[in-house]
């Protein structure tokens, strides 16, 4: 089923600019997967090459943070936003 | 060159120095395509720490939804530095999360906060022009 993916900034470039993009998938790993299916270049910004999320990326389902779900195995449904930020750190 | 409001200049200022004796952070929004930043947004500094930060993911979802409803977008970060220069430490420049980004310092070492702006593009820094721009200044 399609979900909405909010993209970071850093990212929108690769999307022709938009902010949103409309992808498959029913888990958070799921539409990841079928985001960089359709967008190669954001493979590495978003997933480590062992599948895991990448640890300067925040992804949330709506307002809630996959980390404390069920990380990539996190179910989502038609309607939800998925998105996808970048760790904004530093000293 | 980094364009903003003495509003908001003020505003992030402000912020820094409540934010002692932690490094206090927050997000800035603009239209891209003018460099002009016209809204910011407070984010808590989730390290609560005196040397480093990291910006509450929440509120950098809730600051982008709320940019773009505005038609504007995140175009850059600032965040204190209360010990050291407003030059990016090693770690500001290792985590720099977007190269279009427009990354601010405000040093409130000295009894002056100094505010700063720098670009950063693959570990590589570039400080930038600040214009502050006054709106009262041009209502005669």
């Amino acid at each position: 089923m399609p979900v909405e993916v909010r993209l970071p900034t850093v990212l929108r470039s690769q999307a022709g600019g938009r902010s949103t993009v409309s992808v498959e998938g029913s888990t958070v790993g799921e539409v990841l997967r079928s985001l960089i299916s359709q967008h190669p270049g954001m493979g590495e910004q978003v997933l480590n090459p062992d599948g895991t999320l990448h640890r300067f990326v925040n992804v949330y389902v709506n307002d809630d943070d996959v980390r404390y779900l069920s990380a990539l195995d996190t179910p989502v449904k038609e309607g939800d936003e998925v998105s996808i930020l970048p760790a904004v750190a530093g000293g | 060159m980094l364009r903003l409001s003495t509003e908001v200049q003020l505003a992030v200022v402000a912020h820094c120095l409540a934010g002692l004796p932690e490094e206090a952070c927050g997000l800035l929004a603009g239209d891209p395509a003018l460099e002009e930043v016209v809204a910011w947004y407070p984010t808590p500094n989730i390290a609560r720490s005196a040397r480093v930060y990291t910006v509450d993911p929440l509120a950098h979802l809730r600051a982008d939804r709320d940019a773009e409803a505005r038609g504007l977008q995140i175009v850059g970060v600032f965040h204190s530095h209360t010990h050291t220069d407003a030059y990016p430490s090693p770690t500001d420049i290792a985590q720099a999360p977007d190269p279009t980004w427009h990354y601010v310092i405000v040093s409130l070492r000295d009894i002056q906060p100094v505010l700063r702006s720098y670009r950063i593009v693959d570990g590589a820094v570039e400080e930038e022009s600040v214009v502050v721009r006054t709106h009262w200044a041009q209502a005669s």
